[in-house]
Order: structure tokens, then C-alpha cells, then sequence
């Protein structure tokens, strides 16, 4: 059983607020939800819409199917009534002109100002879907007390009470218990997992989706002790990170494809001096300024290229706001192992979308360093790039032994960072840092797997398309179709053993991807020599949905 | 026996016989012994030219990044770690062209990194291409019509800037150079010296003679807190070229505004416990 409201206005009418209490008052009654952000690049105005998908079982990603629309503006009526259900209701004031049999015009404007103060009309809207959906009165209180205080507080709680009389109960909802649950995007993911790997410093310069890792990174800065630096571009941000980084702190940054692209020959410079940073690409339409709010795949071959000549690195992308955690304290740890740039690739989907899950578990994460000590170095002069077996030479922290310096150098160098011209030296180094992608194939992870072990039709994909494959696909096992999926999370270098194992059993492949031509596809193609001919691919800077997913396939079945 | 307990520099260089650059190496090596600084304690960051090339050439540690970026790798390790030494040698073209965002705002930052900016007006590596300090009607291949921008006068932008410490030397003045290097090492908060440098490769009117004739010491009683006064002296640049210290004020550098990294723990020396950050799950409870 589930259910999905939706919020639709303009910007800066107050629906992020009713938005954030119904999430809270849900999901303390002990719901999971699944949050979904859709909003246009402006602070005032246009239209915007949030929508609210709960139930009493995990959620993984969002659904076009509507059971009740919260207008705040006609034109999210009209935008959007196609996608209610026949039972579903339009909830809007009463000044509204809506020439639907599903609407239900309340007074909430009138019984705000009666109370005195309009602002609390959202408040009394909360109260109205309370009562529709039989939450809980107490729990809804409760939040209220988090948001306001003394007299407002006093009459948040009547407007609350007012709307709950408005309205009967409507929607069957099982009762479900309460239980210890997080409810966090994916931003908020990644920086909460940056913090847990040990992430000492960030620097960054703002653009939207990728922001919010920065403001949650720097919330924390003093309970932490650590910083959080705004660059002047992305430029310096990413040289900063190298910076303090090559001096020991735990440097990360995060941005979004422009920014990504400023960043392209410190990435390469990262890979030359060996020295480890984790940089996280927010991924919205492009090119150039694109679709500043929306979402997309855009970015997977640029990134497992971007910078001249060739580096060891790893990409990781990012499928679900759970993973996020994890995959952002195993970058960190890679990273240091490899002492290379790690990339994770995330997308608006993912940034905005709230989902709710059992807290993460701490106790799994560990930071590992592999660094050097005085004993292992001793008192030969340090060679910080020493040519090795696995093209990983041993790495020490300036300043940490006495009598002991060493250069980093973007030049081609030797194995004392000294820059050099030699032919011969150019191919041992070179062989040395390629090397470390022997390693790094060791280390990455084969795709998730998903519905038909023996799939007649097997959909491939990577990153936050997982949530909409998982519920086409188990929408497909329960009308008995063999249909499976493989949804990379680490696309670079490119895991192969499940792809090539499940194409030999699969009748028929299709990429579902969130860009133009199928990104994916011709990296499997590159990587395996296996066709992959069959694309669905996505640009309208809108996330796939499960419903348009089973659509797709339903077609060509 | 304990390496490096000195600082050297080595015999082979990639620079021109004559180069103005070894003034700086020599006067700079010399500075840091006797401050009685110790190589694994000083980072020397640059960007990428010829003046860029000093850290290869000084057992220090040191970072020799992209060009342009000298920079911002300087403010990382610094805020890493506040007890290494962190002393920047780069080209004017790397610094005040390709990096010259950097420059505005590492002085907005204030943060305690010594400048070293070797000026020799012209692109030295990439042969003779003119700089943002390269005179107008100076002539090269590309401006083969003579310069026709202006050239940017990098004391001037400082002081106006807000830079804490702004001086000039000349390569060619050996102790006034040392003298101009010690007191911006020394200096709480950003400080600048531009260093006159003749190249002699590229750059044939802004010669050494040409800057012996021109320099001159500002005076002793020279008072290096107004900063109108400094504004003043910066736009002098012609027959009479001023050296010294322009601007100095005392105010709080980067880490001094920063309590937990002035007063707390070095950052690269934090040894976290993932489960320090669990408590900040409750966010989103
Ligand atoms: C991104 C980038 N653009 C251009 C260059 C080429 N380049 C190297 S050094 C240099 C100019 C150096 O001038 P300056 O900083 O004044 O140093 P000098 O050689 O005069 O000491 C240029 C343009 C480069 N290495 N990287
Ligand atoms: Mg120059």
C-alpha cells in the first residue's frame, strides 16, 4: 500500500514547509517515504512541485500516478490532474477556479485570517491531509513544536486542529509501528559519508544540485574541528583539495558538470602527482549551463576521460541515497590506497530526493590510509614516486620525518619528483601509474542484479535509475515475465564478469539511461565487445520513472 | 646522520646563464638557513614557468603544480597543516595572467603564505610572449605591433586589495632582497614581493642595467601603515622605480579567524573515528 501527494506552486508560496512537516509527521508515524523534487532555476515564481510517496514498506523511487494533489497554484491543477487516480482529490482554497468533480475547495485562507495571521494557512492544510490519511493527531503536534514556539506555536496548533475538522478520513492506511528510521537525500548521503570516512577539509564553489554536499559538509565544521573553504572556481577549489591533501587532511569537493569542467586538468594533475581527492559530480543536463535543476546521466564518458593523456582513477555512481553513504566512505578509502582521483557521480534525482531507510551503520566504516611511516622509508633519500610492482610506491605526509622532503611535480618526473625529459623514464612512470588500474579492477564492484535470474530480457543501467528499475522489474516478476536488470553503481573501470555472464543467458538487452545517445551502452560495447543495440535513453532533464520504465518495454515486448 | 638538516640548492638549473633567477635561489636559500628553518618543515609551492621551476632546485618540500595555480595547492596544505612553512615562487605571468583570480582572492584570505612573484615582464618559458607586466609598445612575435594593454601594476592592486604586506624587491639587490624575504616569511597574513627579474632571453629593454639604473630604496622613516601614502608610492614606475616595503598592517590572517584551526588540532594530524560523526544522523530522524 502506498500512497503519493503532490505539491505544486510557485516558488517561495510555502510549500517546501507543509512539504517538510507532512515528511516528518509521516515518517514518525512510523511510514517510509520517498521525497521527489521538481523546481525551476528561480527563487520567486514559475512552477514547482514536491512530491510526497509513502507507504508502509521502503520506498525507492518516485511514481507519475498521483492520489492527491495540494495546490497552492490553478496551474499545478491543471499540470498535473492527468496523473490523479479516479479516487485521488484535489486539495485547493477556495478561490481557486478548478472545474474538476475531484476537487475540494477548503477554506484555509478564511480560517487563517480568522486566527489572525495567514501565514499559518499551511499549517491548517497539514491538519486537512492529517485527518484524510488517519495520522496521528499527537505526532503531527509534536513536529509542530519543532518548527515554532511559544505563541505561534499556540497558534499553529489550532490551525492544525481547525484543518483536521475540515476535512474525513478518506485513504486506507495500514498502521504501521514506529521504528528507528532516517529520512536523508543524497547530498546529505554523501556528505554524512565524507564525515564518517574522515574528511577533514572541503572546498568548493556553489552550483546547483551539487551545493548541498558542501552546506551539510560545513554545518559540521566546528562540532568537527575541520573546514569548509568556498573557492573562488572550481579551479582553486579542486587545487586546494590537492593541496591539503598532498600535506595529509582528507580533501574533498563537490560540483556539478560546469564546475566538473573547470576542474579537468587538476583531475589530470591529481593523477600525475598521485595524490589522492574525491570529487563529487552533481550531475544536471548540460552542455555548458543546461538545465540547472534538473537531473540527468549526461556525464559518464566525460568524466572516465576528462583530463589530457591518461590517469589511473576510478568513477563511482551513486544509486540510491543508502549507498551513498558507504560508496562515499569507500572512495575516500580508495583513493588513499591508489593514491589517485575518485570520482562519484550523482544526479539531482538522487541530490533532492529524500528517502527514508534504518539508520546507517557506522560501525562499518573504516578508514584506511596507507601511509607510509619513518621505519618503512628509513633514511635513504625518500623517492616519492619508487617504482613498484603495483605501481603504488610508498607515501609519507610532509613535514613527518625529520630529514626527509619530497616534490610533487606536474611535469613528468622521477621517482624523486624531479622533473625529467629522458624518453625511458617517461615510459617507467607512465607504466607505474597505469599499473594501479590493474589493482583498481580488482577492487571495483559488479552491478546489482535485479528480478529474472534466467531473464528473457535483461535492462542494464547504471546510478539512480535503480529505484525505477527495481519496481519495474518486480512488477514484471509478478505478471511472470523473465525479465532481470544489472544496475552498475561502479562504472570505471568497468566491472565485466556479470555483464558478459548475463548476456550470454539474456534473448534480448536494452540500456535505459539518462542521456542521448546511451553513454552506458557504448562503454559495455568498448569494454566487452558485446552489442548493445537496443537504447532507451532519456534528456528531458526528467528522472525515469518505474511506470514509464514498464511502459518502454511493454511497447517493444 | 639526520638528511637535509640545511637548505641547498643544486648545480644544475634550466635557467639562462645571467638569469635573474639565481639572484632569487641564492637570496632565498641563504633567508631560510638563517632563519633556521628546516627543509621538512618548508613547503615551496609554484605553478608552471621557468621562475616556476624553483622548488625543483631547493631541498625543500615542494609542490609544482598547473600553471596559473600556484595558489590555491599553497592555501590547501596550509590550512592542512599551520606548521609547515608556506612559501610560493612563481612568474608574474603565472601569477597575475593565468592565476590572477587566485591573487585577488588568496589576499582576500589573508592566509600566512609568503609570495615570492618573480616579475621579469615578459613569458620567459614559452619564449617571449608579453605579460600582464609587459610595457605597452614592448614588441614580440605575437604583439608584433607592440603591447597595447596596459600593464597591470601588481602593488597597486595589492595594497588596494587589502593585502597585509606588499613590497618589491630587486633580484640584483641581493640584501635587500634577503632582507624583503625575511620580513614577508616572517609576516602573519599574505604577503606579496614582487621581484624585479631581468631575463635575458626575451626580454631586452627590462634589462638589468635598466632596473639598476631605476631602483632607488624608499626611506627608512617611510611609514608603512598608511595606506594612501603606499597607493601613492605604487603608481610611481618610470625613470625612478621604488623598492621596500610599501604596505604593512597587522590584522588577523585566515587561521586566526578560524578558532578551531588557530587553537585546535592540525587537520592532516586528526586521527577521526567514523563513529564521531553517528550522533549527526539525528538530523534526520
Ligand atoms: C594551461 C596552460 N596554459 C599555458 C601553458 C604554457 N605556459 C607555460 S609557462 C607560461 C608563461 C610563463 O610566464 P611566467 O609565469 O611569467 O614565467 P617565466 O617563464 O617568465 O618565469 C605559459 C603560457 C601551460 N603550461 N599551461
Ligand atoms: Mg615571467
Amino acid at each position: 500500500m502506498n500512497y503519493n501527494i503532490l505539491l505544486g506552486g510557485a516558488a517561495g508560496q510555502g510549500m517546501n514547509t507543509v512539504g517538510g512537516v507532512l515528511e516528518k509527521v509521516i515518517t514518525r508515524a512510523g511510514y517510509y517515504i520517498f521525497f521527489h523534487k521538481d523546481y525551476m532555476s528561480r527563487v520567486r515564481g514559475g512552477h514547482n512541485f514536491n512530491q510526497l510517496r509513502f507507504s508502509d514498506t521502503p520506498l525507492y523511487t518516485h511514481q507519475e500516478k498521483i492520489d492527491m494533489i495540494i495546490a497552492f497554484s490553478e496551474e499545478t491543477v491543471e499540470k498535473h490532474r492527468k496523473d490523479l487516480t479516479d479516487n485521488g482529490i484535489i486539495l485547493c482554497p477556495t478561490d481557486f477556479n478548478v472545474a474538476d468533480p475531484r476537487a475540494r475547495a477548503l477554506p484555509f485562507k478564511e480560517i487563517a485570517k480568522e486566527l489572525g495571521n495567514v501565514k499559518v494557512f499551511g499549517t491548517v492544510i497539514v491538519g486537512a491531509v492529517v485527518k484524510m490519511f488517519k495520522l496521528p493527531l499527537e505526532i503531527a503536534e509534536g513536529v509542530l513544536s519543532e518548527y515554532f514556539s511559544g505563541e505561534i506555536l499556540k497558534l499553529n496548533r489550532e490551525a492544525l486542529q481547525r484543518g483536521y475538522g475540515l476535512t474525513e478520513e478518506k485513504f486506507e492506511l495500514p498502521v504501521s509501528e514506529l521504528k528507528d528510521t532516517i529520512t536523508i537525500n543524497g547530498n546529505q548521503a554523501v556528505g554524512l559519508g565524507a564525515l564518517a570516512a574522515g574528511c577533514t577539509f572541503f572546498s568548493g564553489y556553489p552550483m546547483t544540485p551539487g551545493t548541498g554536499v558542501m552546506n551539510y559538509i560545513a554545518s559540521k565544521q566546528k562540532a568537527l574541528g575541520i573546514v569548509v573553504e568556498q573557492a573562488e572556481d572550481e579551479i582553486a577549489a579542486l587545487n586546494m583539495v590537492l593541496g591539503a591533501s598532498f600535506a595529509g587532511a582528507r580533501a574533498m569537493t563537490s560540483t556539478s558538470g560546469g564546475g566538473y569542467s573547470l576542474m579537468v586538468e587538476a583531475i589530470g594533475l591529481a593523477g600525475i602527482i598521485e595524490t589522492p581527492a574525491v570529487i563529487v559530480n552533481v550531475q544536471r543536463p548540460g552542455p555548458a549551463t543546461g538545465l540547472p535543476t534538473r537531473t540527468a546521466q549526461g556525464d559518464l564518458k566525460f568524466v572516465i576521460s576528462a583530463a589530457q593523456d591518461e590517469i589511473p582513477r576510478m568513477v563511482i555512481s551513486l544509486r540510491s541515497a543508502e549507498e551513498a553513504f558507504y560508496q562515499t566512505a569507500r572512495a575516500f578509502n580508495l583513493a588513499d590506497k591508489y593514491q589517485i582521483p575518485v570520482t562519484i557521480l550523482s544526479d539531482q534525482y538522487l541530490a533532492d530526493g529524500g528517502v527514508t531507510m534504518p539508520p546507517y551503520d557506522f560501525s562499518k566504516i573504516k578508514i584506511e590510509r596507507y601511509l607510509a611511516d619513518a621505519e618503512e622509508i628509513g633514511e635513504a633519500p625518500y623517492r616519492r614516486y619508487k617504482i613498484t610492482e603495483d605501481g603504488i610506491s610508498p607515501r609519507i605526509i610532509p613535514g613527518t620525518i625529520p630529514g626527509q622532503v619530497f616534490m610533487v611535480d606536474s611535469d613528468e618526473h622521477d621517482e624523486f619528483g624531479h622533473i625529467i625529459e629522458s624518453g625511458e623514464l617517461r615510459n617507467q612512470m607512465m607504466e607505474k601509474r597505469m599499473k594501479k588500474m590493474d589493482g583498481i579492477r580488482q577492487d571495483v564492484r559488479e552491478p546489482w542484479h535485479l528480478g529474472s535470474e534466467n531473464p528473457e530480457l535483461l535492462l542494464v543501467g547504471w546510478g539512480s535509475v535503480y529505484g525505477a528499475f527495481k519496481e519495474a522489474v518486480e512488477r514484471f516478476g509478478r505478471e511472470g515475465k523473465e525479465v532481470g536488470a544489472l544496475v552498475f553503481g561502479d562504472v570505471w573501470p568497468l566491472p565485466i564478469r556479470k555483464i558478459t555472464a548475463y548476456a550470454k543467458k539474456a534473448k534480448r538487452i536494452i540500456t535505459v539511461e539518462g542521456n542521448y545517445s546511451g553513454q552506458l551502452a557504448e562503454l559495455i560495447q568498448q569494454e566487452t565487445c558485446i552489442p548493445m543495440k537496443e537504447r532507451f535513453n532519456k534528456y528531458d532533464g526528467r528522472a525515469w520513472s518505474h511506470e514509464e520504465i514498464y511502459r518502454r518495454v511493454q511497447e517493444v515486448l | 646522520m639526520m638528511l637535509n638538516t640545511r637548505f641547498e640548492q643544486s648545480k644544475e638549473t634550466a635557467w639562462c646563464p645571467g638569469c635573474g633567477n639565481f639572484g632569487i635561489m641564492n637570496a632565498l636559500e641563504s633567508v631560510l638557513n638563517e632563519l633556521e628553518l628546516k627543509p621538512h618543515e618548508v613547503v615551496i609551492c609554484s605553478g608552471i614557468g621557468q621562475a616556476a621551476k624553483m622548488p625543483q632546485y631547493i631541498n625543500a618540500n615542494g609542490f609544482n603544480g598547473l600553471h596559473g595555480r600556484a595558489l590555491p595547492p599553497a592555501t590547501g596544505i596550509k590550512i592542512a597543516n599551520k606548521n609547515l612553512k608556506v612559501i610560493i615562487n612563481s612568474g608574474e605571468g603565472d601569477t597575475y595572467g593565468e592565476g590572477g583570480n587566485h591573487f585577488i582572492h588568496t589576499i582576500r584570505r589573508n592566509i600566512d603564505i609568503a609570495h615570492f612573484v618573480h616579475n621579469n615582464q615578459i613569458y620567459g618559458l614559452t619564449k617571449g610572449q608579453a605579460s600582464p607586466t609587459t610595457d605597452m609598445r614592448f614588441v614580440t612575435e605575437v604583439q608584433a605591433g607592440g603591447v597595447i594593454l596596459e600593464p597591470l601594476n601588481p602593488v597597486a592592486l595589492a595594497i588596494t586589495m587589502g593585502a597585509s604586506f606588499v613590497a618589491r624587491s630587486f633580484s640584483g639587490d641581493r640584501a635587500h632582497l634577503k632582507e624583503m624575504m625575511k620580513a614577508a616569511i616572517t609576516h602573519k597574513g599574505y604577503a606579496l614581493v614582487d621581484i624585479l627579474q631581468p631575463c635575458i632571453s626575451f626580454n631586452k629593454v627590462n634589462t638589468f642595467k635598466f632596473y639598476k639604473e631605476r631602483v632607488y630604496h624608499m626611506k627608512e622613516d617611510y611609514d608603512y601603515a598608511n595606506k594612501a601614502q603606499a597607493f601613492e608610492r605604487s603608481l610611481e614606475w618610470g625613470d625612478r622605480i621604488p623598492i621596500g616595503i610599501f604596505y604593512r598592517t597587522e590584522k588577523p590572517s585566515y587561521m586566526e579567524k578560524i578558532h578551531h584551526l588557530s587553537d585546535g588540532e592540525i587537520l592532516a594530524d586528526k586521527k577521526p573515528d567514523p563513529m564521531e560523526a553517528e550522533k549527526f544522523m539525528d538530523d534526520f530522524r
